[in-house]
């Protein structure tokens, strides 16, 4: 029987909840505590407890490393896409009320503020991953009687 | 008469706790307990921010402190030895001076700090309260923290993400993300 049978099953059971509570945490932060910041890590502390319970060569499989590369890149450029675009638009560099017309709600400044919120989600999250995996992946395995 | 603030105890109860976690850090000489009670500092450090309404701070050190770093110090350990090799003695002492005079100089430092929660305090009598009573006017969100971060001050937080990336460039290029593999060729 596999000696981490229980380790398993309640990460299996896990890692699900937290993937859904790290999008709550950025989706739910224009109301309370979070942000994309918060949300990258508690995704990449997903992805590792997977790396750590199955294997990095698994991980690797899900998040593979060619993914982690593009996203770190794609997040900064999406902060920075954001702000390009309200230059277009007519508005400051970063300034989201022209993204849209209804100015009563603020409606562009809750567009703008999602927008660079998953831009830092994706970098954030790209960047943990890419130090595990060149950290973890020199270690050599952890032997049995270390767990 | 005031009534007594019965979270001062609690205030206290998570600071004798950083405490103890500290000097039991200092004296273990085996690094996996060492790491693993890096991990409990942060989190009692999350607790204590909590108590102190700075729920977003404490988010982050649960989430980086406790969790991120934790796993990367053991990842890290796991490539070198188990116990820490022992110090001289006449290094404990050079420590010893240099915190002592560090730690005397943040004590005196203590009497010029504003109360804590002051109104006045410089931090939150000049743009901080701008920012609390403008941000449902300007951004129309509850979180003001979230309105200070990625509207407000998004230039900043935009070299935040940049400094982020920069520093997973520099692993990458250094370490490389398959250092498992073997590459052909020159490298």
């Amino acid at each position: 029987m596999n000696p981490h049978l229980v380790l398993r099953v309640v990460s299996k059971l896990l890692i699900p909840l937290i993937v859904v509570f790290g999008l709550y945490v950025h989706f739910h932060g224009d109301y309370s505590p979070g942000g994309g910041f918060q949300a990258g890590v508690i995704v990449a502390a997903a992805v590792i407890l997977y790396a750590l319970i199955f294997g990095i060569e698994n991980a690797k499989q899900a998040v593979p490393t060619g993914f982690v590369r593009f996203m770190a890149a794609f997040g900064v450029l999406l902060y920075g896409g954001t702000g390009v675009a309200t230059l277009i638009l007519g508005g400051n560099f970063l300034d989201y009320d022209v993204l849209h017309p209804d100015q009563a709600h603020h409606t562009g400044q809750h567009i703008g503020i999602l927008l660079v919120e998953l831009g830092v989600l994706f970098t954030v999250f790209s960047v943990m991953m890419a130090i595990f995996y060149a950290f973890a992946g020199r270690a050599p395995d952890i032997p049995e009687g270390e767990w | 008469m005031t009534e007594f603030d019965w979270t001062q105890l609690l205030d206290y109860a998570l600071m004798g706790m950083l405490l103890a976690v500290g000097i039991a850090i200092v004296r273990l000489r085996n690094l996996f307990a060492a790491v693993m009670l890096a991990g409990v500092y942060s989190l009692i450090s999350a607790a204590w921010f909590v108590t102190l309404d700075a729920v977003d701070v404490a988010f982050t050190e649960a989430a980086v402190g406790a969790g991120i770093s934790t796993v990367l110090m053991l990842a890290a350990m796991l490539l070198t030895a188990r116990e820490a090799e022992p110090v001289k003695a006449i290094r404990h002492w050079a420590a010893l001076i240099v915190v002592s005079v560090a730690g005397a100089a943040l004590f005196y430092a203590v009497g010029d700090m504003p109360v804590y929660g002051d109104p006045n305090s410089p931090a939150n009598a000049y743009v901080g309260m701008d920012y609390i009573t403008s941000t449902p006017n300007d951004i129309a969100i509850p979180n003001v923290v979230t309105a200070v971060l990625a509207s407000y001050r998004g230039f900043d937080t935009f070299g935040e993400v940049v400094v982020i990336f920069a520093a997973g460039l520099g692993v990458m290029l250094l370490l490389g993300l398959n250092p498992g593999k073997k590459t052909g060729g020159e490298e």
